[in-house]
């Protein structure tokens, strides 16, 4: 092999210059959970599921660059139960009841979760009450789901081109702001077609009708892992 | 102040950006003058400004939220923010504000139906060496004892406006306790320019190189370095100065300002020369609003004496001129890239790095970014070459480092200690004995039991950027832990799950052991979080959040243990706490 390589836990990754750690693994096959990271987007860095051990240190494997013969590792017990207490605190945060969500089956969150063997946290329920924005047509804006991976931000700024969304607030107060005169979804501008609606990655920002045109059984990951079928 | 008057007309607003250059950099004053005249920011005037700035709507409101000083909901005429520092707390900080509320007839964290006043708690003000302390309309007020808060309660209830409050009110003392090089020392406004003008770039660099001077803001990373990697790098480049001093018991920046603001200026002005800078801000924390009206002046000072302005020291080529910012109440902002967002009129929140600010700084620009002190150390050390910071210290560790000491000692206030003074000398110096402990370096740093007392001061060994907390052996550690605890919670940006969720389930955790209800598996439950937090947040807040827990928990267990219920486990679910929230609306 010409070009540069590093390893993820022992195998060799080939990487050009300037790729992170997440894009070379992406290419070679290499799975390394995420939930902000979108390969489209630039990185954000805010999960933190993509933590990898590189150079003795815990580091986001979306915002690192690869290094030629670095050893990074990816698939130890410790990163793994780091990851686990991560998606857990994202649970326990938000107000997520699975069951009743359209989104279940296609949620990223609830599949990374599964991946993890999360079956239970030792964290108490955090219960925020957060506001719930119904007033567009096609969408509805549930924020209890929202985990403020600012996919949506960066869709409708980068690709839509509209600009519709921000973070607000601060701390376990932080919000999805909605960029519109009334600061609600309805004056928005925001459409079906929109990618802030496609990349989101659990069921807070979802369209309203066709929420069960594909059966539970028969979604995304309900048949392969979120490892398998991640694009 | 115009407060209560209807939000019409754009005018001061256009005015306003024109002044402060028109871009986004223009938003914090703006906001700040907004909050001023309306003692909220109306969502109309949220949409002005806005449209002046030509920013969307939603980031301007990003912004008034994040920001404990600016409001989108209506706040009293007398908008009061008591400190809830851990030491304004042991100084009677509680009491205090009960007294004040209680005379006020307004429960805090809410405002009076009238609409005259609202209260509610801050972080750390800066005044831990004569708390308690808070905050009126964004005035600082220490010394807060019952004699005081009766004399603002009588001025609130008969609305006498803040301009004529007594000036005696506002007084904030010095308390300089021990004086070495850097406060002793005296700098004749554009001596060490002159100085540096005559050695050249090259040769200041080498001479500062030389002296081994590293950053007095925490990281101790050398300052040549870092201004030479800035010099290198290709751009429009800036100085910025990091005033923010914002980790609770910090407050030794505030009297560098208040007495030696030449230097500091000094500093940033070499810095300037260095690396072809034309402009530097000071970012100064907005709880030092009273520092403003000086600082202003000095730098008016500096253009008369053509050390500011074009053509500095008459030289063809240099210009360079320095402008300061206002923080408006958020303990993130000291770390230098959300710093650095904030002047730029963005969310404060920390940058992903690589690249480092000397590179991709403000604006995307080689930055250079140093803490006050530094600014001043290098200001010295240019007029009196490096032997000025060699003299003392270690050999990792050069020269001396002002301490704010707060908390359980009879002389609090600011100390310069040559790096390598053992603690044991530095708690004589202030009159602390008996001690439960000292937290060295505030919250985010760490806690050091007696038995360490002889280790010393130094980046390789207890390294400070500027607090020393003192506790006495009657304190009760846990609470001290829980004060901690809320302080992060409070801070947290919110942009990382660690830090944002670990920090407000570490608050809860830490509080339900205080209430005697904890058990062992909370004990494992801090332990792992803390574990989570230091090795997966974002920035230097999430990872040192758990410090205090961790640190306490591995040097006393007993502690903690004695307070543990006997069951083996204990529910989290807190029947009253759940009670009182219930009438709350967030
Ligand atoms: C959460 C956090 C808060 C900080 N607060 C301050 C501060 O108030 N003042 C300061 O000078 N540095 C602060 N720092 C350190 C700065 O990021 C930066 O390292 C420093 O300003 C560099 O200056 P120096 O090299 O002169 O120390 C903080 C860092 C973090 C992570
Ligand atoms: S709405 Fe969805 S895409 Fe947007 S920040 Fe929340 S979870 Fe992410
Ligand atoms: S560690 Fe905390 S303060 Fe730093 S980026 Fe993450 S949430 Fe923000």
């Amino acid at each position: 092999m010409n070009g540069p390589t590093f390893t993820i836990d022992g195998r060799s990754v080939p990487f050009t210059e300037g790729q992170s750690i997440i894009q070379a693994a992406r290419e070679a096959g290499i799975y390394i959970p995420h939930l902000c990271y979108h390969p489209e987007f630039r990185p954000h860095g805010s999960c933190r599921l993509c933590v990898v051990e590189a150079g003795g240190r815990s580091v986001p494997a979306c915002s690192t660059p690869a290094v030629a013969g670095q050893q990074v590792r990816n698939r130890t017990e410790r990163l793994d139960r780091m990851r686990r207490t991560l998606v857990e605190l994202l649970f326990v945060e938000g107000n997520h009841f699975c069951p009743a969500c359209p989104k279940s089956g296609n949620c990223k969150l609830q599949a990374v979760g599964y991946w993890l063997r999360m079956l239970d946290t030792p964290f108490p329920y955090l219960f925020p009450r957060r506001e719930l924005d119904a007033s567009h047509h096609d969408v509805l804006l549930d924020r209890d789901r929202c985990i403020f991976c600012e996919l949506c931000v960066r869709a409708s700024r980068e690709v839509d081109r509209k600009n519709l969304f921000a973070i607000g607030g601060k701390g376990t107060r932080c919000r999805l702001l909605v960029n519109s005169p009334d600061g609600r979804l309805g004056s928005s501008g925001l459409s079906l077609g929109d990618r802030a609606l496609q990349v989101c990655p659990t069921g807070a920002l979802l369209p309203r009708k066709g929420a069960f045109h594909v059966p539970v059984g028969r979604r995304l990951y309900d048949g392969r892992s979120i490892a398998e079928s991640d694009e | 102040m115009m407060q209560g008057a209807a939000p019409v007309g754009e005018s001061w607003i256009t005015g306003l950006a024109a002044t402060c250059g028109g871009d986004a950099t223009a938003l914090l004053p703006i906001l700040h003058e907004a909050q001023e005249r309306f003692a909220y920011i109306p969502r109309a005037v949220m949409q002005q400004i806005a449209r002046t700035l030509s920013l969307p709507l939603a980031q301007v409101e990003a912004v008034v939220e994040f920001y404990h000083f600016f409001s989108s909901q209506p706040r009293g005429r007398y908008d009061i923010f008591f400190s809830s520092c851990v030491i304004d707390r042991l100084r009677g900080g509680d009491e205090s504000a009960r007294l004040l509320c209680e005379r006020l007839r307004v429960t805090p964290g809410g405002s009076r139906a009238d609409g005259v006043v609202s209260v509610r708690h801050t972080s750390c003000t800066g005044m831990c060496d004569q708390g308690p302390a808070l905050l009126v309309n964004g005035h600082a007020i220490a010394g807060l004892d019952r004699e005081r808060s009766e004399q603002m309660a009588s001025l609130i209830e008969r609305r006498i406006p803040l301009r004529e409050w007594p000036r005696g009110l506002f007084r904030i003392a010095g308390n300089i306790r021990r004086s070495g090089p850097l406060l002793s020392g005296e700098i004749p406004p554009g001596a060490a320019l002159q100085r540096a003008l005559s050695l050249g770039r090259k040769g200041l660099l080498e001479r500062l190189e030389r002296s081994g001077l590293r950053g007095r803001g925490g990281a101790g990373f050398p300052t040549a370095l870092k201004w030479r990697a800035c010099r290198e790098a290709p751009g429009e480049h800036y100085v910025v100065c990091n005033a923010d001093e914002g980790e609770p018991g910090t407050f030794k920046d505030r009297e560098l300002l208040r007495r030696h603001a030449h230097a500091v200026f000094e500093g940033m002005t070499l810095a300037a020369w260095v690396i072809g800078a034309r402009r530097g801000f000071l970012y100064l924390r907005g709880e030092y609003r009273f520092l403003l009206q000086h600082l202003e002046q000095v730098l008016a000072e500096r253009r008369g004496m053509g050390l500011l302005g074009e053509r500095i020291g008459g030289g063809r080529d240099f210009g360079f001129d320095i402008t300061i910012r206002l923080g408006a109440g958020a303990y993130i902002c000291g770390e230098e890239s959300a710093l650095l967002e904030s002047l730029q009129g963005n969310l404060p929140r920390p940058r992903n790095r690589p690249p480092y600010p000397v590179t991709h700084g403000l604006f995307g620009q080689p930055t250079v970014v140093n803490n006050v002190e530094s600014f001043a150390a290098a200001a010295h050390i240019a007029l009196n070459g490096d032997r000025w910071l060699t003299a003392r210290g270690t050999e990792h560790s050069r020269g001396s480092k002002l301490l704010s000491i707060s908390g359980d000692c009879a002389r609090p206030g600011i100390y310069e200690f040559a790096f390598g003074t053992p603690l044991e000398e530095i708690l004589d110096a202030c009159g602390a004995r008996d001690l439960l402990g000292v937290q060295m370096g505030g919250p985010s740093g760490n806690w050091i039991t007696p038995a360490e007392f002889q280790r010393s001061l130094a980046f390789e060994d207890l390294s400070s950027a500027g607090a020393l907390m003192v506790f006495g052996r009657e304190r009760d550690l846990l609470e001290i832990v829980h004060g901690f605890s809320r302080f992060f919670a409070h801070e947290s940006c919110g942009f990382c799950t660690p830090c944002r969720v670990g920090t407000g389930l570490q608050a809860r955790l830490v509080e339900k052991l205080c209430l005697g209800r904890g058990c062992d598996r909370d004990l494992e439950r801090l332990r792992s979080l803390g574990e989570l937090m230091s090795a997966t947040s974002h920035c230097g807040l999430g990872q040192s959040a758990p410090n205090p827990v961790l640190t306490t928990l591995a040097a006393e267990p007993q502690r903690y243990r004695k307070r543990l219920n006997s069951t083996a486990f204990t529910p989290d679910f807190q029947p009253l706490r759940e009670l009182r929230s219930c009438g709350r609306r967030e």
